[in-house]
């Protein structure tokens, strides 16, 4: 980790968002992470005569239609989103920040081409690749992934080239170039971790951007299926009983918001912190 | 010319204020779309939704009560062999087109409906027919090779409606035929529109305008609903919405009874469900009432086999196999399934499939059968399940009356293949005493129930949901279809 964002960190809780997003998030995080091996109710089991149940001890924020247990459900559907933006973040990352690294590494014509590559790309808003993907393939939480993913990639392909060419004209990179270091070598033991806190910032905010789109992908009918949840599966099934039991719409709608806030506000807080002429600048973090 | 006059100023009104309704016209929801709208050439029940009793007519029709009634025919006699049938019909009809009908035309229709090349979706019903013979203008004579129990019946399916040889071919896109209403325009993906036919020869309806739109998901349709873009919906998609329109006093929730008998569909020929052990466990594990209760909102009435509990011959076989989940352990141990097995559950779009499925799905886990559970769209249902039988269990709602009759085809998708099955259903399409008929029936359901050929869940009910100024709506559908002829608004 780069020391800029070490002291981020660590200096940063004098900012209210930062301290605010990174501890709404890491709860959120904690307990979508828990699900794996603990909640407080199965979430595959049907008890029908047990459906809409009020909030209790038993069962804290109340039953579904089926009359499973909402909070477990909302941890296994927290996991869903969650599993599903990072992975998304993984895929932007590994084919982005590699073609960013290229495209300012070498110029040229190469350049050109990733830059219009990503113009290309970024035409196309998550909804429309998602669309694509699940015509050809079918409706799932993996080709959601596959979808947001996609759209990733020309966000960090940009931060990475953005990043990279100021890099590029600092004298030890020179140095490095004089003793006969190829430009990939560069890249990888220079530039790189000279970016890496861009990159840390943009896959945060990637991130709340991720679990958004996943919970609109689901809530279209384009992300997961049952008998899996997600916080946008449990929205949509939530919709038809909404005028008679609107909790049942509300607790995912919340967690969603404070999912993708806590995250955002993270993000903006990282930010500011490390490069304050970006956050005037506004970012590169709009969706469309 | 004034009329017309007016006429037209009607229409511009309608659409200036097609947000609200006419007096004299009943905007109508369907859930499914029909591909095209000829019932004697397709299986598709969305065909008959809009058209059966509104466009076109058969000899006979049904009611609402599932009785036969007199329509095109005006009244018939039958031989005392009862292998001839003599039909005498209603004068004076034209269809939309203006063309005349007489006996000729019905002796088109038949002969279409039963010739080799047929693409009729009930050829069955014709099957047995051997001659139909005009006798003069108004008369019509058909021959039957063996008595059928249920031929007039059958006559007034929406299969067997009578067609002109001038519009036969059309009928797809441009239906023509004799019914109150006529055919004025479809939009695709989105409207079907009729008015009333001023020619009819008969009693008038009540309504001057029928629109039937499509709307297939459950959330825009209560939209339509409480936002006033919609009169109602013959069987509303959502149960779970219901609650909401009892407390309106906008609306009128009428729940009735359909011939939709609710199925966990097997496939009697794939591993490991050819073994009888292996079906008779699961129908040990299902709880029927937790899948009503829980995907249909307690709409719906628990079936022990292939058939519709309101009908007289039904026989209550709830018991075959009763819930217990020790016994279903037991008998997938002596099948060799004693840690279960991994199958998938195919699952088309409505509402008792997904939601139905995910019950099923957890209560099969209780014997150690793991269910995948795959959604399909309808179109991919047909191609795989349906024609290609490629699937090991779907759920599916089998909406066609008294059709107990498809197990004795050993081709269909469930390929069941039983001859004991198939001599009953020979002996009961040729028997007409209705005391042995009873019996026959019942013989094959019972037959069914212990073969457990597929897992028999509910009866679909028919959740109406419509204006509550409406009257004339059928409660319960006997037959697809969604009669507008008595549908009238309080004035």
């Amino acid at each position: 980790m780069s020391t800029r964002l070490l002291k981020a960190f660590s200096s940063n809780f004098a900012h209210p968002s930062f301290a605010i997003g990174f501890c709404v998030s890491l709860i959120l995080v904690a307990f979508a992470l828990l699900s794996l091996v603990w909640t407080p109710h199965a979430t595959d089991i049907v008890n029908v005569a047990n459906r809409f149940a009020a909030p209790s001890g038993n069962h804290w924020f109340g039953t579904d239609f089926f009359g499973r247990d909402i909070l477990s459900m909302l941890m296994a559907g927290a996991l869903t989103s969650l599993r599903v933006a990072v992975l998304a973040v993984a895929i932007g990352m590994v084919i982005g920040v590699p073609l960013g690294l290229l495209a300012a590494g070498h110029g040229g014509w190469l350049e050109r081409l990733i830059l219009r590559f990503n113009d290309f790309v970024f035409a196309f808003p998550a909804i429309i690749t998602a669309i694509i993907i699940t015509t050809l393939f079918g409706p799932s939480a993996i080709n959601a992934m596959i979808a947001i993913g996609i759209f990733n990639i020309p966000v960090f392909a940009r931060v990475a080239r953005g990043g990279a060419l100021s890099i590029w004209t600092l004298d030890y990179v020179d140095a490095a170039r004089l003793s006969g270091l190829r430009v990939w070598q560069i890249s990888v033991r220079h530039v790189l971790p000279n970016i890496l806190s861009l990159l840390i910032v943009q896959a945060t905010i990637q991130l709340s951007l991720g679990i958004l789109a996943e919970a609109g992908l689901s809530y279209i009918g384009l992300g997961t299926q049952p008998p899996e949840t997600s916080l946008g599966l449990m929205l949509k099934e939530a919709q038809s009983f909404f005028l008679a039991y609107p909790m049942q719409a509300i607790w995912p709608g919340v967690t969603i918001i404070a999912f993708v806030m806590g995250l955002n506000l993270m993000g903006d807080g990282l930010r500011d912190q490390m490069d304050p002429k970006l956050s005037k600048a506004g970012g590169m973090n709009v969706t469309g | 010319m004034k009329n017309s006059a007016l006429h037209l100023a009607g229409l511009m009104a309608a659409t200036l204020f097609s947000s609200t309704a006419l007096a004299d016209e009943l905007r109508l929801g369907l859930v499914l779309e029909p591909p095209h709208l000829d019932p004697t050439a397709g299986a598709a029940a969305a065909i008959d939704e809009v058209v059966y009793a509104n466009l076109f007519e058969g000899l006979t029709r049904i009611d609402q009560n599932g009785a036969v009634r007199a329509s095109l025919a005006t009244d018939w006699a039958i031989s005392d062999d009862g292998t001839r049938y003599e039909f005498t019909l209603k004068e004076g009809v034209t269809f939309h087109d203006g063309t005349s009908f007489d006996a000729e035309d019905v002796k088109f229709s038949l002969d279409r409906a039963r010739a080799e090349d047929s693409v009729n979706a009930q050829k069955g019903i014709f099957a047995p027919i051997t001659k139909v013979e005009v006798l003069a203008p108004n008369k019509i004579a058909i021959e039957i090779a063996n008595p059928q129990g249920n031929f007039l019946f059958n006559l007034g399916r929406g299969d067997a409606v009578i067609v002109a040889p001038e519009s036969a071919e059309t009928n797809q896109t441009n239906p023509v035929g004799t019914g109150p209403f006529t055919f004025v325009d479809w939009q695709q993906g989105s409207k079907v529109i009729l008015e009333k036919n001023p020619d009819y020869v008969g009693d008038d309806v009540y309504l001057d305008r029928a629109i039937f739109t499509f709307i297939s998901d459950p959330n825009a349709a209560q939209n339509a609903m409480l936002a006033g873009e919609l009169d109602g919906f013959a069987n509303f998609p959502a149960p779970e919405t219901l609650e909401i329109f009892e407390a309106d006093p906008r609306f009128n929730v009428v729940v009735g009874s359909t011939e939709g008998e609710t199925i966990l569909a097997t496939n009697n020929k794939a591993e490991p469900f050819n073994d009888l052990r292996v079906r008779q466990a699961i129908a040990h594990v299902i709880d029927r009432q937790a899948i009503i209760d829980g995907a249909m909102f307690g709409y719906g009435t628990p079936i022990g086999t292939h058939f519709a509990p309101h009908h007289p011959y039904y026989v209550d076989l709830l018991d075959t196999y009763p819930r217990d989940i020790e016994r279903a352990k037991a008998l997938l141990a002596e099948a060799g399934y004693a840690d279960g097995f991994k199958a998938t559950l195919k699952l088309p779009p409505p509402t008792y499939a997904r939601r139905g499925g995910q019950i099923l799905a957890a209560q099969l886990r209780e014997i150690g059968i793991d269910l995948e559970l795959i959604n399909v769209e309808w179109a991919q249902w047909l191609e795989d399940v349906f024609t290609n039988k490629d699937y090991d269990l779907t759920i599916v709602s089998h909406v066609e009356p008294f059709d107990i009759g498809i197990y004795a085809n050993p081709d269909y998708y469930f390929q069941y293949d039983n001859k004991a099955f198939q001599d009953l259903i020979a002996t009961l399409n040729v028997v007409t005493d209705d005391a042995e008929r009873e019996k026959l029936a019942q013989d094959a359901q019972r037959l069914l129930s212990e073969d457990a050929v597929n897992g028999y869940l509910f009866q679909l009910a028919k959740t109406g949901v419509w204006d509550a100024r409406l009257s004339g709506m059928w409660p319960n559908s006997p037959v697809e279809g969604n009669d507008l002829t008595q549908v009238k608004w309080a004035e």
